[in-house]
């Protein structure tokens, strides 16, 4: 099996996606990392690419970058599993979870 | 590809900071007024001043376009006696709101016995709101269905599309609270900013006044501040500053990792701030040993809103798990938007859990809604509340089917949270009728005074500070700044970037709220409130100066962390001042147990003096006949604006 480049990372803040970016759609114009209160992102080095996330754990999952973006579907929201909710059928009593 | 970590496995090394470094750099800016903060209240100041034409800079920490509380967006605007449809007389409306400071839910028709408000707020907003509201309609903001996409809701008026929420209004006695769409009001108020040639400071965290000759207790005439994307330097020389920072989300907070999810009623970015400021510059402030208990948030409990049962979920049935109906209220028209059930109820319905009459978990039944009010309230009001739109669309995305499903409410199997973590209470700065503070040349707006109200509060007074400040600048000379006082301040805020190891600003947070915890909670003594004080000076003596900010970013949440440190402070010591516990504080101490002796009914004040506190006092009326003094100072107030 060919090995990837294993680095000594400490622990990755988390959560670490408070957003998921769709790199087909996103045209890296950055009017996410514009919006946002906290400056969760910071723009790609490479022009034309998804923001970079560098401050996950201060997101206050507000979603304004998701509602501001111009591009529907570049950027989505992800919440935590912690905080994903619950919900019942009514017809059939099924409790359901968001689990996208 | 999108997290830092990726792009170290992509290219071997860590990216670099974006943003070109300025830590060097010193920029300064003239100006007659400056507004500090650019959330609602700072934006309608800054409008309202350029409109009386003045001079205006804005500084915002964020970007204004959507910073603050309200940024992502509001579906009530609450306080608006005087809209054509309105069945109360503002005056008469803001001396109930005085005597039972109620936001949301039926107010009771009884004066409460004790009630902690702000009188003068209050007034304004009673009297002003709706111009406030027609004057954002204006500039963009969507106040009404014009797009009839609501036609047949109960609330709606088919003469001027105005939706009315059942808030404060059972069974339409009122008519007060205007149903809005929030989500548009940000921008729209960023535009005419540029629009009027507001001068706006994006990026940039304010960090203290500047007053005359650097003397405590002396005129405002500006403030430093710093870029939190470059780190440039920043002074501010101003005739006149309106502070509008609002309050503090975070002091009892020990997980900075999970802040993100508090995020009721205050945003991220709220840290004391302003208060920390307006104190070291010599400010009373008052009410600053109020304490809120902590409902949500901080990935302790499930986030408001999250689940139904919160502000938005209007004319919602709980339910319970067999889906028996609960007598929670309906937050609907017959209980006028009621959002808790009494404290005895809440009782009968905990009874209720424990001997089986009742089924956790319980659920809002959505299904059972006649659609057109299922719509409004899952459409408008969730969609245009603030953070709220990504309820809607993730659960919709996730299958959630509001006409089919019941969503579960998750407040009653969490219970409340620990006392432990609390939230700032409604401290903050004194005024006068001109919404000005205990200091000369500073004025305050929304959630930044005392017992502050809420989104249409925060815009009217706002845009009552920006003309009441434009007046002032207008008689006033020009400022002259301490060139020593901006040295200190500077040698202060650059400190952390000068060490490169040593305490970061989490480490700092959580002890700082740890402190507080320990000593300034549920159970208050003046031997547990001093040892409080004890344990910030230590880590201001100890800690703080092995605080270290890698980039500008750290560098900001680490004056943050010190404005949390001053912020613990002022509320050690108002706690001390007050000896006597309280209810509508919820201020308890063993020390003084007897709860709301008439003797204490009052604000105490606080401030600093010489760098020494001082304790102070104010009747609980302290602004006198409402009516009469508003009508007094604003015999020139001209309504809507008419100008281009
Ligand atoms: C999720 C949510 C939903 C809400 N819904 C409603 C609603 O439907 N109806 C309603 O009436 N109210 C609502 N509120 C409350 C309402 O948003 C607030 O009352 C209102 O925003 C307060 O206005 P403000 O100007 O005082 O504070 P904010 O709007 O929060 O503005 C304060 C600004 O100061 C900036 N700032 C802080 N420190 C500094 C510094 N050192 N330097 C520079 N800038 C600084 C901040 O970045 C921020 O932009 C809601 C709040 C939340 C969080
Ligand atoms: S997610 Fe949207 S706003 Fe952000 S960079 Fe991509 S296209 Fe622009
Ligand atoms: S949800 Fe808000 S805080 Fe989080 S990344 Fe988006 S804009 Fe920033």
């Amino acid at each position: 099996m060919p090995q990837k480049q294993i680095y000594a990372l400490p622990n990755i803040v988390s959560p670490a996606n408070p957003v998921i970016f769709n790199p087909d759609i996103c045209n890296g114009c950055n009017t996410c990392v514009e919006v946002c209160q906290i400056d969760v992102f910071i723009p790609n080095p490479e022009k034309g690419k998804p923001p970079v996330i560098l401050h996950p754990d201060e997101c206050w999952y507000g979603g304004c970058c998701v509602n501001h973006c111009p591009l529907p579907g570049a950027i989505s929201f992800n919440w935590p599993v912690q905080q994903r909710a619950y919900w019942k059928d009514k017809a059939t009593g099924k409790v359901l979870r968001d689990s996208q | 590809m999108t997290k830092w970590n990726d792009l170290l496995e992509k290219n071997g090394k860590v990216p670099p900071w974006p943003y070109p470094i300025r830590y060097d750099e010193e920029h300064e800016i003239d100006t007659d007024i400056l507004v500090i903060g650019g959330g609602i209240a700072g934006c309608w100041a800054a409008i309202s001043a350029a409109r009386n034409g003045v001079k205006v800079a804005m500084v915002e920490k964020a970007d204004t376009i959507r910073s603050g509380s309200g940024g992502p967006g509001c579906d009530h605007w609450c306080v608006t006696p005087a809209n054509p449809h309105s069945k109360v007389d503002p005056d008469d409306w803001a001396k109930r709101l005085v005597e039972h400071p109620v936001h949301a839910g039926q107010p009771p028709t009884e004066p409460l016995p004790l009630a902690y408000s702000n009188g003068i707020g209050t007034q304004i907003q009673c009297r002003e709101d709706f111009d406030t509201l027609l004057e954002l309609e204006q500039m963009g903001g969507k106040i009404r269905d014009v797009d009839d996409e609501y036609v047949g809701a109960e609330g709606r008026y088919d003469d001027t599309k105005f939706m009315f929420s059942p808030r404060m209004s059972p069974n339409h006695a009122t008519e007060v609270t205007i149903r809005v769409w929030g989500t548009t009001f940000k921008p729209a108020l960023k535009k005419e900013c540029q629009r009027l040639g507001v001068k706006i400071y994006d990026r940039v965290m304010v960090t203290s006044l500047l007053t005359e000759g650097g003397v405590q207790g002396a005129k405002v005439v500006g403030a430093t501040g710093f870029n939190d994307r470059n780190g440039e330097f920043m002074v501010f020389k101003s005739k006149a500053a309106v502070l509008a920072t609002a309050g503090n989300s975070s002091l009892w907070f020990l997980n900075t990792e999970l802040a993100g999810y508090n995020t009721f009623p205050n945003s991220r970015t709220k840290c004391g701030d302003g208060m920390s400021m307006a104190w070291k510059a010599g400010a009373e402030l008052t009410l600053m040993e109020q304490t809120g208990m902590h409902m949500i948030g901080t990935g302790l409990k499930h986030t408001w809103y999250g689940g139904s049962g919160d502000a938005s979920f209007e004319n919602l049935q709980q339910v319970d798990a067999h889906g028996k109906k609960l007598p929670w209220p309906l937050q609907g028209w017959p209980d006028g938007g009621d959002m808790r059930p009494s404290p005895e109820g809440m009782q009968k319905i905990i009874q209720g859990i424990k001997d089986g009459t009742y089924a956790l978990p319980f659920y809002g039944d959505f299904p059972a809604m006649p659609d057109i009010e299922r719509r409004v309230t899952w459409e408008l009001m969730l969609g245009e509340e603030s953070t709220t739109k990504n309820i809607t669309n993730s659960y919709e995305k996730a299958g959630f089917n509001p006409a089919k499903h019941l969503l579960m409410n998750f407040l009653l199997m969490e219970g409340n949270g620990p006392a432990n973590w609390r939230t700032s209470g409604a401290g903050g700065l004194t005024v006068d009728w001109d919404l000005k503070s205990s200091l000369d040349g500073l004025y305050v707006a929304g959630g930044q005074m005392f017992a502050a109200g809420d989104h249409s509060y925060a815009a009217s007074t706002g845009r009552y500070a920006g003309r009441k400040a434009a007046a002032y600048v207008k008689q006033t000379g020009e400022s002259k700044i301490s060139r020593d006082q901006v040295t200190l301040e500077k040698a202060r805020i650059y400190a952390p970037i000068k060490r490169s190891d040593g305490v970061d600003w989490k480490e700092l947070h959580a002890g700082i709220a740890r402190a507080m915890q320990y000593f300034c909670s549920e159970y208050k003594t003046g031997l547990l409130l001093n040892m409080g004080l004890d344990a910030l000076k230590e880590i201001e003596e100890v800690f703080v100066p092995r605080l270290y900010a890698l980039d500008p970013h750290k560098l900001m949440r680490s004056i943050e962390d010190l404005c949390l440190l001053t912020h613990g402070q002022i509320v050690l010591n108002a706690s001390l001042a007050r000896q006597a516990s309280s209810r509508p504080l919820n201020f308890f101490r063993i020390d003084y147990p007897e709860v709301d002796p008439p003797d204490w009914n009052k604000f105490i004040t606080v401030k600093l003096e010489n760098n020494k506190v001082k304790t102070g006092e104010m009747p609980l009326n302290y602004w006198g006949d409402m009516k009469t003094n508003y009508e007094a100072r604003n015999k020139d107030y001209t309504g809507v604006y008419k100008g281009k």
